[in-house]
């Protein structure tokens, strides 16, 4: 049966400002499924975004929403969180946004395991203000500002999130549509901070300059690099040269909770007093 | 056994011509007609919701029972 | 029943305050000289259920203030110049996105590092032009340590009051000093509560001026859902760029102030009513300022104080009035002539302002207010 999005869209909110064949709004449907699969109750939901084309999702989104400031997403969400640990927190972003600006509060975010869940959407530019390179660019590639190519090598946001203390990362694809639910409820699920990382296209400014003669390119490029953690285990070295691994790629289940430790503090001030 | 055929909606109002749902559809089921996708083939569906789950603008229902 | 009475910093009188207004959700970053505030309510907030947050940097601070805000928290950060240029941008968005919330910055040296345990008052200019586009600002200059505590839940209730960042700004002296405090009781000084909705969650709209210019503001996860950005938007808050409606918002935005003057603004007179010179002071400098007058007034020479307890929005009125009464202005000042230029501006060229400016990491002593006094002729 056809997927009732509407359970959690805002009522003539479409269509979306995205352009056409950006995967932002694959992504955003991924999510809506996933809050449907766990019957999220929308008054007890934030969804947290900076600035950036991907960051104006919760625009569209039926609960507490809040778009903050480029690169504040997850400061502004700790907040939130920290202030009502019992709502569900889904901060929702772009590549430049949360590993830039905003990477700081990124890492912080992951290093405190608070119970929240990062959807970042990588597109690998900066799509709002035209294509300029971002920290998530190929090295080689082309923006609006590396006419020569760029010069800079890029974050693994994934390696980011688990090295900085995460303790669920996740990547998907935005061609791989039916696996992005799965990934954002299981990280929804998990106690503690969890990054999903969406690779995602931008055909207007990165596919353009890119020499994606279409977005079926770009999506077929996504198609071709995603390996399944699972079949990568099989595959060596060299097959996996340029591939790039989609699945839960970490979980911990054993590293305490951020509230859940404040909770603890709590305890031990009153029982002080 | 009779086939049960899928009914597919194409919004229009939300389509915007990205091409995605054709090109993906296993079965080649859909065609752009002008700017919009449209449904080509019914009979070959399959009911797979590839074209429903990656058309990033809500534009393309696959209804079934 | 004695009311308690306790030895304080300006900066431990801040965070008591705060306590009394109902802050239930702290968070900063440390910085001299102001971290007393953090560490008095790392140790008090957790006893009384609520939230302290060290975070990562200014900008996480003043986002996560915002953030809690608006689960219905009664938020505070502290900080000092260096953290106060870090927060602009996010003051900017409490302004436009209508978020309660005190900022507490006491002034040292600067700008950039500058003397970080100096004191100084050279933030004023930063409190309303700091973040970028119109908006409106609130300031308050406390000038003693009781001041301080009382200032500080004067701000939690003008932020609630009219949905907007209030910025309290001792000077370092004020900040570090220590004198004895004595505690309101319970209920003794209003605390004002946030406006909440009265409609049903449908159909509320966060910014709906039909509730006059400070729409109530419901809470995230009380059963209401709503928008919140920082572009400009209409009252269902969500982003518009229709003309009219911006203009109408951002007027209304900097209105909410504006119109209330009279409300906000506070000050003191001293020895006013038939003052020739007035030195006009605010913070530490005006404890200066007040014994320069009295040995003035020893001298023969009619001289008076206007203390300014309310930086912004600025005391215009009362300026304009003294103008037009008096031979001259004197404005001692911890900076290169801030107030100054406020003075001149309301002064209109009806009287002479005289400014003696420090920015030497030193107080300004009463010899060098007195001597300037002397100069009004
Ligand atoms: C403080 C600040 N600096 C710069 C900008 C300009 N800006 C807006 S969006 C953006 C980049 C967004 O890129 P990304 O997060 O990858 O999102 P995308 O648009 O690619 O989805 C930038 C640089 C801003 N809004 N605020
Ligand atoms: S510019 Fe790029 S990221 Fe932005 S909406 Fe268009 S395709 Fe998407
Ligand atoms: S459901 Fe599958 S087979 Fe049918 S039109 Fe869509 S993509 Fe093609
Ligand atoms: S994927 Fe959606 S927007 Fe793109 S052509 Fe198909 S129906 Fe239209
Ligand atoms: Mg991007």
């Amino acid at each position: 049966m056809a997927f009732d999005y509407d359970k959690y869209l805002r009522p003539g909110k479409l269509p979306h400002i995205w352009c056409p064949g950006c995967g932002h709004g694959i992504v955003m449907k991924g999510l809506i499924r996933a809050m449907d699969t766990l019957n999220l109750k929308k008054e007890e939901t934030a969804v947290v975004s900076g600035i950036g084309c991907a960051s104006r999702l919760p625009g569209y989104i039926d609960c507490c929403t809040l778009h903050t400031a480029h690169g504040r997403a997850a400061a502004f969400a700790t907040g939130v969180k920290m202030a009502k640990p019992e709502m569900n927190v889904i901060l929702v972003g772009g590549d430049g946004d949360g590993t830039a600006i905003g990477g700081n509060h990124f890492i912080h975010a992951c290093r405190r395991n608070i119970n929240m869940t990062y959807i970042i959407m990588n597109n690998y530019i900066y799509g709002m203000t035209g294509g300029q390179f971002s920290p998530c660019t190929p090295t080689g590639a082309k923006a609006s500002t590396t006419p020569y190519g760029n010069p800079d090598p890029g974050f693994d946001i994934a390696k980011l999130a688990i090295g900085a203390g995460a303790t669920f990362v996740a990547r998907g694809t935005a061609f791989h549509a039916n696996q992005i639910d799965k990934l954002i409820a299981e990280a929804i699920q998990h106690k503690g901070f969890s990054v999903v990382e969406i690779l995602d296209d931008c055909p207007t400014t990165y596919g353009r300059r890119n020499k994606y003669k279409s977005v079926i390119e770009m999506m077929n490029r996504l198609k071709d690099v995603a390996v399944p953690v699972k079949a990568a285990e099989k595959m060596t070295a060299e097959q996996l040269q340029g591939k790039v691994l989609t699945g839960v790629l970490y979980k911990d289940e054993t590293k305490p909770e951020y509230t859940a430790e404040y909770a603890k503090v709590i305890e031990r001030a009153t029982a002080a007093k | 056994m009779e086939k049960k055929l899928p009914k597919i909606e194409i919004i229009e109002k939300y389509c915007k011509g990205c091409h995605i749902c054709v090109e993906f559809c296993p079965k080649d089921v859909l065609e752009m007609k002008g700017f919009y996708a449209s449904v080509k083939n019914l009979e070959a569906c399959i009911k797979c919701m590839q074209c429903e789950l990656r058309c990033p603008d809500f534009a393309i229902k696959v209804i079934t029972e | 029943m004695s009311k308690k009475v306790a030895f304080l910093q300006g900066n431990e009188a801040a965070a008591h305050g705060a306590l009394y207004a109902g802050c239930n959700f702290f968070a900063g970053y440390p910085i001299t000289p102001s971290t007393e505030v953090s560490e008095v309510l790392s140790g008090e907030l957790p006893k009384i259920g609520g939230k302290f947050m060290q975070m990562e940097d200014e900008i996480a601070a003043m986002a996560a203030i915002l953030g809690a805000s608006l689960t219905g928290a009664k938020v505070l950060t502290s900080t000092s110049g260096p953290g106060l240029s870090l927060k602009q941008e996010l003051i900017g968005y409490g302004c436009i996105a209508e978020i309660p919330c005190v900022v507490y910055n006491v002034m040292r040296g600067g700008p950039s590092t500058g003397m970080p345990t100096g004191p100084s008052q050279s933030d004023v200019m930063c409190a309303k032009w700091g973040t970028h586009g119109d908006h409106p600002a609130i300031c308050l200059v406390p000038a003693s340590v009781q001041e301080t505590y009382e200032e500080i839940i004067r701000a939690f209730n003008l932020s609630e009051k009219y949905r907007t960042p209030v910025m309290v700004m001792p000077d370092e002296i004020v900040a570090h000093m220590r004198e004895r405090v004595v505690f309101p009781e319970q209920g003794e000084i209003e605390v004002v509560p946030r406006k909440s909705p009265t409609v049903p969650p449908e159909q509320y709209k966060p910014y709906d001026t039909s509730f006059g210019d400070v729409p109530p503001l419901a809470a995230f996860g009380s059963g209401y859902k709503f928008h919140v950005t920082g572009l400009n938007k209409a009252a269902d808050g969500f982003p518009t760029t229709k003309a009219s409606l911006v203009q109408a918002e951002e007027e209304r935005q900097v209105r909410k102030v504006d119109a209330n003057v009279d409300d906000i603004v506070t000050f003191e007179e001293y020895m006013l009513d038939d003052a020739e010179v007035v030195v006009v002071a605010y913070g530490s400098t005006s404890r200066s300022a007040r014994y320069a007058v009295n040995v003035a007034r020893e001298q023969g020479i009619k001289a008076g104080m206007f203390r300014i307890k309310t930086f912004w929005p600025f005391p215009d009125k009362q300026i304009k009035a003294l103008a037009g009464k008096v031979k001259g202005f004197v404005i001692p000042e911890m900076n290169l002539g801030m107030c100054s230029l406020e003075l001149e501006r309301c002064a209109q060229g009806k009287a002479p302002v005289l400014g003696i400016f420090r920015v030497d990491g030193e107080p300004i002593n009463p010899d060098q207010i007195l001597d300037k006094i002397k100069e009004v002729k």
